[in-house]
């Protein structure tokens, strides 16, 4: 393991803003500033701004792009016209989880993806490994610094137009030349933007001036438990598969893939366990790792800052899956009530 | 609001960032505004019960915030005689006010002798320098 962490083009911004620092993914980054919880609400109720310039982005490009990621990525890369993008899993021969990314087209033949900061290296090798002729699969992450601007106010407070989810585009903010993309992982409305490396302090120091609250790592992970976004390695691994974990709407059975066949016979049997949202039935914090009892386990758990009380997901038999099914969570040795929910955990009222 | 930094000269302190305010025989206790600090936030206070011994140097209940949990250390050994519901309740009382309305039980001191082992604030301050 390599002992000195990494820092984005942001490190001293963090710490002048008083953030605590912390190891993630091989990089120093900043897990609150104010705290989790403002922070957490900030982004429900006006805007938020993530540094995710940790995040791998990777250019894959060339006339047999389209084919080589069709058969490399779960969902189906052929419905994707200029400017969009799609949520999809990088699987292994055992429909296990190498990654969840999201792939951007920008062209025919021009395909970009933005992976997890931890898998960004395995992303990359299982794809240069298996690269055609016709193709060129090039780790630019070093190139780019990433926001994640979130929240209802977050296209208001950028100037920016709204587009639909899951489209990108070129554009400006303050003069700054990037790429806009209507994504994020925190179940707002929200972009993340990309912008060239030696230019994301000025595109930090603009977001800020535009009432933009700085939020950490700690917040990004409440947000997306309250909305029911895995976290690979957390929720979803290489020894996970898709349909288990409730994936399958981002799986094109109908196309062929690395391991398709294996989440077909898993989707025509049932998967034998499920990953299922779940509250606290009463004062307790779940946490990744603890049993739920019956042969489960949580694999995200934490205090919802809107709900005030414990959420997570984890791991129960099928038959324990259903939303209203009631779940005992070994907190350290107490038995814990719970409730499987539907997803999302959290929605905002209409 | 989250409290300023303080450690009160009219208290005594456990190096696990505890503190212990003793009027007669009895002791209330409640984690250092530097404990708060370190979790941010709390969100959950697994208290003893009422009536349950706590033992000096062990944990008698845990806090937690959104992103870690902690046990609480009791600088002093005794019998609980009060739980502070307030704080069950609303547990970010901690930070507001780690000495005051933060505070997480009431304890009859079973060996008073132990209060010689603390530090007092001067001592604690040097300590929390440390870390």
């Amino acid at each position: 393991m390599e002992a000195t962490l990494q820092r984005t083009p942001l490190y001293e911004r963090h710490v002048a803003l008083g953030a605590r620092m912390v190891p993630f993914a091989g990089y120093e980054m900043p897990v609150q500033y104010e705290g989790v919880i403002p922070e957490h609400k900030a982004v429900r109720g006006d805007a938020g701004v993530f540094d995710v310039s940790h995040m791998g982005e990777l250019h894959v490009d060339g006339p047999t792009a389209r084919d080589f990621l069709q058969s490399m990525l779960s969902n189906d890369v052929r419905k994707l016209g200029d400017g969009d993008a799609q949520y999809t899993l990088l699987t292994n021969e055992a429909g296990g989880i190498v990654d969840d990314l999201i792939v951007y087209r920008f062209a025919h033949g021009q395909f970009y993806l933005v992976v997890n900061a931890s898998n960004r290296a395995a992303v990359y090798d299982w794809l240069k490994e298996r690269e055609p002729r016709g193709c060129e699969v090039r780790d630019a992450s070093d190139d780019y610094g990433l926001l994640a601007v979130q929240g209802p106010r977050a296209l208001e407070r950028l100037g920016l137009l709204d587009a639909p989810a899951f489209t990108h585009t070129m554009g400006e903010i303050d003069g700054i030349e990037v790429m806009v993309a209507r994504t994020g992982y925190t179940g707002e409305l929200g972009v993340e933007v990309c912008c060239a490396e030696d230019d994301t302090v000025a595109l930090w120091d603009a977001v800020l001036a535009r009432g933009v609250t700085p939020c950490g790592l700690g917040a990004r992970d409440t947000l997306r438990i309250e909305v029911c976004y895995p976290l690979h390695g957390n929720d979803i691994s290489p020894e996970t598969d898709a349909i288990s974990a409730g994936l399958g709407w981002a799986c094109a059975l109908d196309t062929e893939f690395t391991g398709v066949e294996v989440l077909r016979r898993v989707k025509e049997q049932g998967p034998s366990r499920k990953l299922v949202p779940f509250v606290m039935e009463e004062p307790a914090v779940p946490r990744q790792g603890m049993p739920i009892e019956g042969g489960g386990e949580v694999t995200s758990g934490t205090h919802s800052p809107m709900l005030d009380q414990g959420i997570g997901m984890g791991y129960v038999p099928a038959g324990s899956s259903a939303p209203g099914t009631d779940l005992t969570v070994d907190v350290r040795g107490k038995p814990r009530r719970a409730r499987v929910v539907t997803k999302p955990i959290y929605r905002k009222e209409a | 609001m989250p409290a300023a930094e303080s450690y009160p000269d009219d208290l005594r302190y456990h190096p696990e960032h505890d503190w212990a305010r003793v009027e007669g025989d009895e002791a209330t206790m409640g984690i250092t505004w530097f404990a708060q600090d370190a979790l941010g936030e709390l969100v959950h206070y697994e208290a003893p019960e009422a009536g349950s011994t706590v033992t000096k140097d062990s944990s008698y209940g845990e806090v937690e915030s959104v992103k870690a949990v902690s046990d609480i250390v009791a600088p002093l050994s005794g019998e609980v005689v009060e739980v502070n519901g307030k704080v069950v309740d609303e547990p970010e009382r901690v930070n507001d006010d780690p000495y005051g309305e933060g505070w997480l039980i009431r304890i009859r001191m079973s060996d008073p002798t132990e209060l010689d082992a603390l530090m007092d604030a001067g001592a604690y301050r040097a300590h929390v320098a440390e870390q």
